[in-house]
């Protein structure tokens, strides 16, 4: 009985969060311009240089290639941001207490916002996309490989929004969950997203090396480079799986516990 | 003969509910020890099926309803039935858990002990049948301000789960709540009272069965009270049930067939505002004088204790009838006392509930401080 109305009740509160998004642009600007903007800075700013420490001689054009992946991953964590607002704020309104008197399906308040920012991510993703094409992006893969790389950055996308929900439903006000996800955009950084592991100091390369985004960052660069994933790809997935069970099942509790202020 | 009896029951039922209520409790013991009320003049038999018809009929009924927050008990043991088609108000200062209730009632919370039933269904075994009977509109605004009003009514409507052609219905509560030219704008926009009546709107959209009105009228302007005290007069006409929570009584007196007062998680009474009226000895003849030589002249024809305070007044009780006005002007004419100021005070429901809320501080009303039988 339950379920009966789950897909009509999240579709209508994805309506609501599309408006939403439409009419505070402040929250989705950032999102779907930042990561092109952080791509042309690495690319033409630090490329030069960073590109001859990862091909001798390779220059801009081989850190475009090395770079664009980690970039996507960027992308998806930057949303991250978002989410946990948009959560925060809506919990801070009485329309949830409305929300929890009327018969609906409880999930669909989250559900709604994990499908919006979703949306958010596949633009900008798409933005990235078409701006690293722009400026010389070469992938070697074939359409197969770019859909199993996208979908697995959806996989990513889905566990990481899951999470801001979480961290949203549990900030004390709306400041604080703009914080914490943060952490979830240094992540590419601290992993192989904008360098090879192999060049950090010791300490800091063991956490780069067994971080999630790195298996996550090898495997998207692997199939979009038209080269053998190995074992990276079982990592990828069973991360993403991972966190996204952990963080529905933390943000199904918080909602369902929490009292709307 | 059965059908008699019940029908007794039934009656007495409504007039006071917890004592109808204690001797079914323990069924164990014998119907011949229960209390003087009870003392029906046929052996009346009940079952407790044959009780929970009479509360089902009821469109909110709660038994014995406790809630605590860590230490802190907010609700303890309330008890009370509204009647379908009715307004209920439920009265108290600020802090007796009026809030709590409603959240209870409209299944926001749940409640430590009791029974509570909505519509006809337990809120604990069947939150969704409640759900689908109620409407809730809370303390504060639950409306979202980035979209329309229009926006609103139909999030509600798809959220309610209504056919697509409720643009009409839409539109038609637009109208009666005077939001017709704001329809369009974001609801970030509107005023208190604008967000107070699209808040209402949205509660109604559903048509449903049981409304609940958490302090309604806060923070609102008189024009904007009138209106909401039109809009439940209206829904209590159309045969809705309205449960709300005031702190004005007034707005009690004015809208509701019962109000219960709430205090320190009891209720501490409960009746038509009229009944509760006539339980506080509120009424008085007050009487102000040029000086307090004049104060104590008065006092003395009138053989009344010669100070009230330090206010040059005198308050005579009454219970409203000319007689005793009549006889006290004689009086104070025989005395040759001038009054300054004459002013008949009949018993508001600000006397009941000051006297029955423990708010004998701020009272500023000598005579309320007399307590009554609660």
């Amino acid at each position: 009985m339950t379920g009966t109305y789950a897909l009509r009740d999240s579709m209508t509160m994805l309506r609501r969060n599309l408006r939403h998004l439409q009419r505070y642009p402040g929250l989705s600007l950032f999102p779907v311009l930042g990561p092109a903007v952080f791509l042309l800075l690495f690319v033409y700013v630090f490329g030069g240089t960073l590109g001859n420490g990862i091909t001798t001689g390779g220059g801009r054009g081989a850190y475009i290639n090395f770079l664009t992946p980690g970039m996507l991953l960027f992308t998806v964590a930057g949303v991250a941001n978002t989410t946990a607002i948009s959560v925060a704020k809506d919990m801070t309104e009485g329309i949830i207490a409305r929300f929890k008197t009327m018969r609906i399906w409880r999930p669909a308040v989250l559900t709604g916002h994990v499908l919006g920012s979703l949306i958010l991510t596949l633009i900008s993703l798409a933005v990235v996309i078409a701006v690293a094409l722009l400026i010389g992006y070469d992938s070697a893969a074939g359409p197969l490989r770019w859909v199993a790389a996208l979908g697995l950055l959806v996989m990513l996308a889905i566990a990481l929004i899951w999470l801001s929900v979480a961290f949203g439903l549990n900030a004390k006000s709306v400041e604080t969950a703009s914080n914490i996800p943060l952490f979830l955009t240094l992540l590419p950084f601290l992993g192989s997203g904008f360098v090879p592991v192999a060049s950090m100091p010791a300490g800091l390369r063991w956490f780069a090396e067994n971080q999630p985004f790195t298996p996550i960052t090898d495997t998207v660069r692997r199939l979009l480079a038209n080269q053998h994933v190995g074992g990276a790809g079982i990592t990828a997935i069973v991360w993403c799986v991972a966190i996204t069970a952990a963080a529905y099942l933390w943000a199904r509790h918080l909602y369902n516990w929490r009292e709307a202020r | 003969m059965r059908l008699t009896v019940l029908a007794d029951i039934e009656t007495r039922y409504e007039m006071d509910w917890r004592h109808i209520v204690k001797p079914f409790a323990s069924p164990a013991s014998s119907p011949t020890s229960s209390a003087p009320v009870l003392t029906a003049p046929t052996p009346y038999v009940i079952n407790e099926s044959q009780l929970a018809g009479s509360s089902s009929s009821a469109a909110v009924s709660a038994v014995g309803v406790r809630k605590s927050f860590g230490e802190l008990v907010v609700l303890d043991g309330v008890e009370l039935t509204v009647k379908p088609g009715s307004v209920f108000a439920l009265l108290g200062p600020n802090g007796a858990g009026k809030t709590t209730m409603v959240r209870i009632l409209a299944t926001l919370l749940e409640a430590d002990q009791g029974e509570v039933r909505v519509a006809g269904h337990d809120i604990a075994r069947e939150p969704d049948a409640v759900r689908d009977a109620i409407g809730v509109t809370g303390q504060f605004s639950a409306i979202d301000e980035l979209l329309t009003g229009r926006e609103n009514l139909a999030l509600m409507a798809d959220l309610q789960h209504l056919a697509r052609d409720d643009a009409r219905r839409i539109d038609d509560l637009l109208e009666r709540f005077e939001l017709v030219e704001a329809a369009d704008r974001m609801a970030v926009t509107y005023s208190g009272g604008m967000r107070r009546r699209l808040d209402l709107a949205m509660t109604l959209i559903g048509a449903p069965q049981v409304i609940f009105l958490d302090e309604p009228t806060t923070g609102l302007d008189p024009r904007s009270r009138r209106t909401v005290w039109d809009i439940v007069r209206s829904l209590a006409r159309d045969g809705t049930t309205v449960f709300l929570t005031t702190q004005y009584l007034e707005e009690a007196d004015q809208l509701a067939d019962r109000v219960a007062i709430l205090d320190g998680g009891r209720i501490v009474a409960e009746g038509t505002a009229q009944e509760l009226k006539q339980r506080i000895p509120g009424g008085r003849i007050e009487l102000s004088f040029a000086d307090a030589a004049a104060q104590l002249a008065a006092a003395g024809a009138m053989k009344l204790p010669a100070r009230d305070g330090d206010a040059l007044t005198l308050q005579i009780p009454t219970d409203g009838n000319v007689a005793t006005l009549r006889r006290a002007l004689r009086e104070l004419d025989d005395a040759g006392v001038d009054v300054v100021d004459l002013a008949i005070h009949t018993p508001d429901l600000d006397d009941v509930f000051l006297a029955l809320t423990g708010q004998h501080d701020r009272s500023q009303k000598p005579r309320s401080k007399k307590e009554p039988q609660a």
